[in-house]
């Protein structure tokens, strides 16, 4: 059994079916992409994943545990991170603070008061972070305003802060969209630093095969709330099916 | 020291110097002289000074670090206010019981309202606000006029029970704030020169206290808990992806100053024991918000200097009536005398709020980060060296972060 299993997943919106009867199985420590058209329903998919929206029926379970119902912020709690397609990350904070609240979130949980502490007397806490920065190459950056990032970089510090809490699962929307080749390259690099580096299941949404033929060992392909195929990444290529599915959903 | 840095430590200790000689600094001008006016270091204003800087302190916790936006944080200043005068009615006429009440009822009520309006953010946040405090001034006028004396406000009077002290002073006087013995109103005169000092013990121990939570609230924004409020200003949605709950942070951020605020309301009414419902009205609300912005919310010191900059607009200029303009222009031929006069009017006495007005809309669009943001550009401007232009290369030369200080 895979360390998530969505099972009979279906989400309506008003007359549209942008789920219906999803059934997924990722399994541990593996990279699995997922794949699809526009209006596919991957980004409602992962949606439901992370707790933002609930599934009008079927059920999605991480380790054993049910997701539905709970709050994006517990599900985090548990384990499952999430990289946006636009990098969210604390723009008003300075680099090093956006990576010191993951570490803060990870170690108190949802919340703790310590109003009257200071940053500077946690020296665990500090050197996580100064040393999460230095792997992916952004120390010398640390006391930049977040904001002021250039895309790649607010990319890096986003994958930073996920990492930084050990998640068992990354889940990645598009995290290639919009990027200069170059950028997608580099970032191609850092998940496969990621992946080889440690314990961690990556499930990614995303458009650009070149990404998903280097990165992935099971690709689903998605058409229509569905899912069409799940193989190995060689095999996805040539199956009529899916370029079926392509044609149709472009044309 | 203290758990602050180097930096932060020398900073506190000049706030310090500069509260307690604030009745030195404030009367710059001999008596005698024509601008004596000017003088603001008087008791009353002085206490008020202080009290409203720790009401701006408080709200700067919310607004300034979440960024959600009170338009009602005068009912926890009216609250405080009848809760320290119900307790110099029952208990005694001691100050710190009556300080106790007011900051547990206060933040009583702040637990109530906020868990209710932080259910929504931005304008629907402030609305909801907005309307519990109106609510509560309604309610203060009408229903609840057995606790909150109505339009009359709530007063001493000469047979309170007062558990731990008298009714009456035996000259059959009703009995007077104290901090055990210390009369709030007690002052001491000290004549220089021309120059006439008042020492004021109401003023000292308001100052004091608002030292102390000064000191608390820059505790709190270099703690984490002051990061992970800043970080619900910026963003909740990598918040909650992040495993936060952003709804405690803020409510504990809502509390803390609707405490702040209570401890306001109580020590007005510590300085002037009566209490009364124009205290919670929306205008007042509002001023705080003034001070707020106009100093540089945010910031440390941004609120104390709107505070303090409020206050002194509105007790001096609007003292400044014709027959002190024209004793100003008395040295200018008569005909042109009278046309200065007459535009210069508008301004000030009861046109103090036009004159406020202008100088908000001034700051807001050009210095959006208040006060505090205009004295960083002047120190700048000052500076010898020219820093190297951070624009020319931002990959390798970065900006040293837009600190949350000062
Ligand atoms: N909140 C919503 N309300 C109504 N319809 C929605 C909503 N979210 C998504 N949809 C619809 O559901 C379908 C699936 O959308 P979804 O965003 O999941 O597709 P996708 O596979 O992520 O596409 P893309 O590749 O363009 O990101 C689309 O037809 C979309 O218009
Ligand atoms: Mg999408």
């Amino acid at each position: 059994m895979g360390i998530l299993e969505i099972k009979g997943v279906s989400k309506r919106f008003g007359g549209l079916k942008a789920l219906d009867d999803v059934n997924i199985s990722i399994a541990e420590n593996s990279v699995h992409a997922i794949i699809g058209p526009n209006g596919a329903g991957k980004s409602t998919l992962l949606n439901v994943l992370v707790g933002k929206l609930v599934p009008d029926a079927g059920s999605v379970t991480f380790e054993n545990q049910s997701l539905l119902g709970r709050k994006p912020y517990e599900i985090n709690q548990l384990g499952v991170a999430r990289v946006f397609q636009t990098p969210e990350i604390f723009g008003d904070l300075s680099v090093f603070e956006n990576m010191l609240v993951p570490l803060f979130a990870h170690r108190d949980g949802t919340f703790r008061m310590h109003a009257y502490e200071t940053i500077a007397a946690e020296r665990d806490i500090v050197a996580a972070a100064e040393a999460m920065l230095d792997e992916v190459n952004m120390l010398e950056k640390r006391d930049m305003h977040a904001a002021s990032l250039s895309r790649g970089d607010k990319r890096r510090l986003e994958m930073a802060m996920c990492l930084s809490q050990e998640p068992k699962l990354l889940l990645l929307d598009e995290p290639t969209a919009g990027m200069a080749r170059a950028d997608t390259n580099n970032t191609i690099d850092l998940l496969k630093q990621i992946r080889d580096k440690r314990d961690i299941t990556m499930a990614i949404i995303e458009h650009d095969m070149h990404v998903v033929f280097s990165l992935a060992e099971r690709v689903t392909v998605m058409a229509q709330g569905t899912p069409l195929v799940e193989d190995a990444p060689e095999r996805i290529k040539g199956n009529p099916k899916v370029q079926e599915a392509y044609l149709g959903g472009h044309g | 020291m203290l758990g602050l840095s180097r930096k932060d430590t020398s900073f506190l200790l000049i706030v310090i110097f500069l509260t307690l000689a604030t009745p030195l600094l404030l009367q710059p001008f001999p008596e005698d002289s024509a601008l004596a006016q000017f003088n603001a270091g008087y008791p009353d204003l002085m206490q008020r000074f202080a009290i409203f800087g720790i009401f701006a302190i408080g709200f700067n916790i919310l607004f300034g670090l979440t960024g959600y936006l009170s338009f009602g944080h005068a009912a926890f200043l009216g609250v405080g206010s009848y809760s320290a005068v119900w307790m110099f009615k029952l208990l005694t006429m001691n100050v710190i019981p009556a300080l106790i009440l007011a900051v547990i009822v206060s933040g009583l009520f702040a637990l109530l309202i906020g868990y209710v309006s932080l259910r929504r953010s931005g304008i629907y946040f402030s609305i909801l606000t907005l309307a519990f405090a109106q609510m509560m001034f309604a309610l203060a006028y009408s229903v609840l006029t057995p606790i909150t004396g109505g339009e009359t406000g709530l007063q001493l009077s000469l047979n309170d029970p007062r558990i731990l002290g008298v009714s009456q002073t035996p000259e059959g006087n009703i009995p007077v704030p104290h901090l055990f013995g210390l009369e709030m109103r007690d002052s001491v005169q000290w004549a220089v020169g021309g120059w006439e000092f008042t020492f004021n013990a109401g003023y000292y121990f308001c100052a004091v206290i608002a030292i102390l939570v000064f000191y608390l609230s820059m505790r709190i924004f270099r703690s984490p808990f002051g990061m992970m409020l800043r970080a619900v200003k910026t963003n909740q949605t990598r918040m909650n992806y992040t495993g936060l709950n952003p709804r405690p942070y803020t409510l504990a951020a809502f509390v803390i100053s609707g405490m702040y605020a209570g401890l306001a309301g109580g020590l007005m009414a510590a300085m002037d024991p009566l209490a009364g419902a124009e205290r919670m009205q929306w205008t007042a609300s509002g001023e705080v918000v003034l001070m707020t912005i106009l100093g540089g919310a945010g910031t440390l010191m941004g609120p104390v200097l709107g505070a303090g900059f409020i206050k002194y607009f509105e007790n001096i200029f609007s003292k400044i009536n014709d027959n002190v303009l024209h004793a100003w222009f008395a040295f200018l031929p008569d005909g042109l005398e009278d046309v200065v006069v007459a535009i210069i009017h508008p301004f000030v006495g009861k046109g103090w709020h036009l004159t406020l007005g202008i100088l908000f809309m001034l700051v807001v669009i050009f210095l959006p980060g208040g006060l505090v943001e205009g004295y960083r550009r002047l120190t700048r401007a000052f500076r010898r060296t020219p820093r190297p232009d951070p624009r020319r290369d931002p990959e390798h030369h970065p900006g040293p972060v837009p600190h949350v200080g000062e």
